[in-house]
């Protein structure tokens, strides 16, 4: 069957069906083996090495949504890649940061974005947010017997909603469920500590420039205490991704702008190593 | 039980043939034209919801005169085609080409199985290239064929009449507004000659622009954003456009007659408040 698409030759009749608008559902009825929950798994003692993505921060102001990423991939005790790019626009209007094994997310994201355009394309209208998130969740879980071996994806999810005028964000566990957050949210290895950080930090009033601030401060803290977090790299100019949604779409703050804010974070830790204090009561 | 009588293959194809061109006559015009910045579609289409142009990929478009459910089927077999191919290879690996053979082979095979009908469809696949010698078109008729085509194409009733229209004043490098203009020129012109008004909510448009920083170049020109297309062309023309208008819808309400009673009674309407607006702008 994938040999009819490969060559010049008439549709096949399973792209003329009628059917379901969904891209992952037409897979799983013309081409099963490409679907990556479909795969059989070897029989494996222990964990399998893999490059791991680590901390993925999001949080929302009035208006919209931050998702940021570190840029660090790990393999043990080995940085596998230090300019790993780990958020990813998922759509117009939402984006997906991923943490877990790096190979697998990517992958993940790659349909979850495919999944996003077939329908839209298709039903001529975008899924709403929660039924994007929805989407995502059946992914997770049909990965879940390589979680089960040590290849776990968990992502983190935000979007603006257009029809409830805000930024929304989704995370999930290696299970596939899901659960909104309220303000911010953290996943990865660095979250414990990029939540606390963001805990202390984070104000609902927020502007844009402010939450932006604040997420690098977390991502900044996260790699801090987290080895498999990389916090900015001054040297090799290689600093976090930063991607904001408001009702204007999708927006992934250039290199520059990252670059100012990481480097005004950098020169205050200077004095302050420990980052910004909240008061005690 | 009655006896088959023999008739010929020429005869049969060309029963085949007058058949698929008289459903696709039936349907009103698609005019595709090629701008500096990319591809405009333009389609005499009352309805909102049911589309004769679509995106199909990142820089990939359809559009379509003829049955609608025959050619919906046709648009969302090259969606999935090119979903799934872009996703097993990789995006670029999507190429207008591509799907038109694709399309030209399923059209073929149609036509001449004698086991079904031949379908009323005339396509239009087009793809936006980086600088306009790049752009590519190619027109599809119903028998599989596959013409590749420069400038300015039409399908659909009087394509005939609208392509040597189109071909006489087409130049290369227009404007959108100006291509709009030309193509809403080509569209209301009458096979008897007369003219008819076509406003913003009787058109569908939509072009495939290489300067949109968005991977998928495909956008649909809706609202306000149209009617300013279309009024900017009006001013330029001074007080002629005017003129003609007024000219052509006292003659096309005379000559249409049923179906388009309702919508040409819209466009004089409409017509009427533009030539009081008109010369104030």
């Amino acid at each position: 069957m994938e040999a009819n698409t490969r060559s010049t030759g008439r549709l096949p009749a399973a792209f003329l069906t009628p059917g379901s608008s969904s891209f992952m559902d037409f897979l799983g009825d013309h081409s099963p083996d490409l679907l990556p929950g479909n795969r059989p798994l070897p029989p494996v003692q222990g964990a399998i090495e893999a490059p791991h993505g680590t901390t993925i921060v999001a949080a929302a102001f009035p208006g919209g949504v931050v998702l940021a990423g570190d840029r660090r991939a790990t393999m043990g005790n080995v940085i596998a890649q230090r300019d790993i790019e780990k958020v990813f626009p998922a759509d117009e209007y939402s984006a997906v940061g991923i943490a877990g094994t790096a190979g697998l997310a990517v992958e993940m994201v790659k349909l979850f974005q495919l999944e996003l355009e077939h329908f839209e394309k298709v039903e001529g209208a975008q899924l709403s947010l929660e039924g994007k998130a929805n989407r995502l969740s059946t992914m997770i879980r049909s990965n879940l017997g390589m979680a089960m071996q040590g290849l776990a994806v968990v992502p983190l999810f935000a979007g603006y909603d257009l029809d409830r005028e805000k930024g929304r964000i989704f995370s999930y566990d290696v299970t596939g469920g899901r659960s909104e957050e309220l303000g911010f949210a953290a996943t990865g290895s660095g979250s414990v500590f990029a939540r606390s950080s963001l805990k202390k930090l984070f104000q609902e009033d927020f502007t844009e420039d402010q939450t932006v601030m604040a997420v690098v401060q977390a991502l900044y803290d996260a790699a801090d205490d987290d080895s498999a977090t990389g916090g900015p790299d001054m040297a090799r100019r290689i600093y976090p991704i930063v991607t904001v949604i408001t009702e204007d779409g999708f927006r992934k703050l250039t290199e520059s702008e990252v670059a100012e804010v990481a480097r005004a974070i950098y020169e205050r830790r200077l004095e302050q190593p420990d980052g910004p204090r909240a008061a005690l009561l | 039980m009655s006896t088959p009588f023999y008739v010929s293959p020429q005869q049969a194809m060309a029963d085949r043939a007058e058949y698929a061109r008289k459903g696709i006559a039936r349907g009103r015009s698609v005019v595709v034209l090629q701008y500096t910045d990319g591809v405009v579609f333009v389609a005499e289409n009352p309805s909102r919801a049911l589309h004769k142009v679509s995106e199909i990929y990142d820089r990939i478009a359809f559009a379509a005169v003829g049955k609608y459910n025959e050619f919906e089927n046709l648009r969302i077999g090259g969606v999935r085609y090119a979903d799934l191919r872009g996703y097993t290879y990789d995006r670029e690996d999507v190429t207008a080409r591509g799907l038109a053979n694709v399309y030209a082979q399923t059209l073929g095979t149609i036509f001449s199985s004698a086991a079904e009908k031949p379908y009323e469809v005339e396509l239009i696949v087009a793809e936006v290239g980086s600088a306009p010698e790049e752009d590519q078109i190619y027109r599809l008729p119903h028998d599989g064929s596959i013409v590749d085509e420069h400038g300015s194409v039409a399908v659909g009733g009087n394509a005939d009449q609208i392509s040597s229209y189109l071909d006489q004043r087409h130049r290369d490098g227009m404007t959108l507004a100006e291509a709009l203009k030309l193509a809403v020129d080509s569209l209301s012109r009458d096979t008897n000659g007369g003219e008819r008004t076509l406003t913003a909510e009787q058109l569908e448009v939509a072009t495939l622009d290489r300067t949109r920083p968005q991977q998928r170049k495909f956008k649909r020109i809706l609202g306000r954003q149209l009617s300013r297309l279309l009024d900017e062309h009006a001013a330029e023309g001074d007080g002629k456009p005017a003129a003609d208008a007024d000219g052509g819808s006292g003659k096309a309400g005379a000559s249409d007659e049923g179906a388009d009673g309702k919508g040409t009674k819209g466009a004089k309407d409409k017509d009427d408040s533009e030539g009081e607006s008109g010369p104030l702008l």
